[in-house]
């Protein structure tokens, strides 16, 4: 019997343990997924919590639903790969042999690699939405916050999910218009970008949202540190902005397993062919989603868009034949933008967001870089495709490539 | 495309003056467009300079956390070599395309 290793139950992860598992002949290989959690969430739902539109239970189930019948799940925690032995050592000492191996270990944060980020404030006046109880702590303080001024950082790229804390920012200024204290909240959005977005059609479109919603836009800005006794944010070069409340979207970094076997860059995303996502140190080692370092978003769509890719060429490397697929960078998302709207963006490595229509020419029916009523609820609709159709590996009615179909390039 | 002579050799360079084609670059270059941009040229930018353009050449992403594994100096001093927006003023001078950051 040979031995498929997944490493991670996160979106990558689960929506490829139940692809392999179709596709590999059960009398000739064993699945097998490591993942050291019991809980997947939602992560797209994190931005819902601090303004009490969702709690934990509405984005949270057991990963177990999620795993196909004749795969062995192993509830534990990985320590490291070693590669020269095609084998993984988990941390209780256990090891496990591999024939080929995808590495699913996605990003984590790291707040601790900026000085004063971690410290005295944390979770009282400096909070993050990207974890459960960074975001269910803030929905607790926006409860009673009488106002001040609110900043939104994003420390450096590359981060999950680029737009979600431009989605925070629109969903900040409806959550406190509601509340009657708009006019008390001064919100600032603190980018290392140049502008709003990367990519200048959007980064146009979503500056002038900022604009009309007013908010502060402060742009170059890479964090350097967090003056906790003066509560104010610095960049490298000392440049200043003061807060009475900071949600920061720290740092990330890969998974420690990935430096620790030799595999990553220097922050700890596996390095990795950005086409066949094949580790370009070892042949038989895959990565999908945010653990490589591809220069694709960190979002769940690509992990989604890269899985039938990655299937295809293990199969072509299982098979001794040269690698059929390509990933050519697809991403799509919905951003909130408050008020009962939202915005549809997709595009690839090569092709910026577009305005236009999606996914059909004419008919659409989803606007794309456009706000609309149809992409908000597009979004909450979202959240079941997510469990009932996505984690499973089955297919949507969309392309995996970008498509220029209803796009417009004027 | 547009172009523009520095030091007796012309280059090619996009419309925000960043070059096209890195391999046209030499020291002497690099020179002349750092007094463009007001700064005297060091032992020091030039080391982080070889720095980017070798992570440019090798297809990796730059960026300002990336500087803090180079070896050759930190964050702050990176942005009192190149005062402003580093990154941004520091590919241009070592003569490779503006950083891109991926979403």
């Amino acid at each position: 019997m040979k031995n498929l290793l997944i490493l991670g139950a996160g979106t990558g992860g689960t929506i490829m343990v139940n692809k392999m598992r179709k596709r590999l002949p059960s009398g000739e290989w064993n699945v097998t997924i490591i993942e050291k959690e019991k809980d997947h969430f939602y992560q797209p739902g994190f931005l819902f919590i601090p303004f009490g539109y969702y709690d934990r239970n509405d984005i949270v189930k057991p990963n177990q639903k999620f795993f196909p019948k004749g795969v062995e799940v192993v509830n534990n925690e990985v320590d490291r790969i070693i590669t020269e032995e095609n084998k993984v050592i988990l941390k209780n000492g256990e090891s496990f042999q591999y024939d080929v191996l995808i590495i699913a270990t996605g990003a984590r944060l790291s707040p601790e690699d900026t000085p004063g980020l971690k410290a005295e404030l944390w979770h009282k006046s400096i909070f993050d939405f990207y974890t459960i109880e960074g975001a269910e702590t803030l929905a607790e303080f926006f409860k009673t916050w009488e106002g001040g001024n609110l900043v939104i950082d994003v420390a450096d790229n590359p981060i999950k999910c680029p737009v979600a804390p431009l989605e925070f920012a629109f969903y900040a200024d409806d959550f406190f218009t509601k509340r009657g204290i708009r006019n008390k909240v001064n919100i600032t959005y603190v980018t290392p970008m140049s502008g709003a977005f990367t990519r200048p059609k959007a980064s146009r479109m979503f500056g002038s949202l900022l604009q009309n919603k007013n908010i502060n836009l402060v742009t170059d800005f890479f964090l350097g540190e967090v003056d906790n006794g003066n509560k104010k944010i610095l960049d490298f070069g000392g440049r200043e902005v003061p807060f009475d409340c900071l949600v920061t979207v720290p740092l990330h970094s890969g998974d420690p397993v990935v430096s620790k076997s030799g595999l990553g860059d220097e922050f700890g995303f596996v390095k990795a062919d950005k086409n066949t996502l094949q580790s370009i140190l070892y042949k038989n080692i895959f990565v999908i989603g945010d653990a490589s370092n591809c220069p694709a978003s960190k979002a769940g769509s690509v992990a989604h868009f890269q899985a039938d890719t990655l299937e295809e060429n293990i199969i072509d490397y299982i098979e001794n034949k040269p690698m059929s697929a390509s990933f050519d960078g697809h991403s799509n998302c919905f951003i909130e933008t408050g008020f009962g709207k939202g915005i549809l963006i997709d595009f690839n490595y090569e092709t910026e967001p577009l305005p236009g229509l999606y996914p059909l020419p004419v008919v659409g029916p989803l606007t794309l870089l456009k706000e609309s009523r149809l992409n908000h609820f597009g979004k909450l609709m979202f959240k079941w495709i997510y469990w009932n159709i996505l984690l499973p590996g089955r297919k949507l009615p969309v392309t995996n490539y970008m498509s220029m179909k209803g796009k417009r390039t004027d | 495309m547009a172009q523009k002579t520095y030091a007796g050799i012309t280059v090619d360079v996009n419309e925000e003056g960043y070059f096209t084609n890195p391999s046209q670059w030499t020291r002497e270059i690099a020179v002349e467009i750092a007094k463009e941009e007001g700064i005297v040229l060091t032992n020091q930018h030039f080391a982080i300079m070889e720095f980017l353009r070798n992570k440019h050449i090798k297809g990796e992403a730059l960026s300002i956390r990336s500087i803090n594994h180079s070896g050759v100096i930190d964050v702050k001093t990176f942005y009192q070599l190149f005062p402003g927006a580093p990154l941004k003023k520091a590919t241009k001078i070592a003569g490779i395309p503006k950083p891109a950051s991926c979403i």
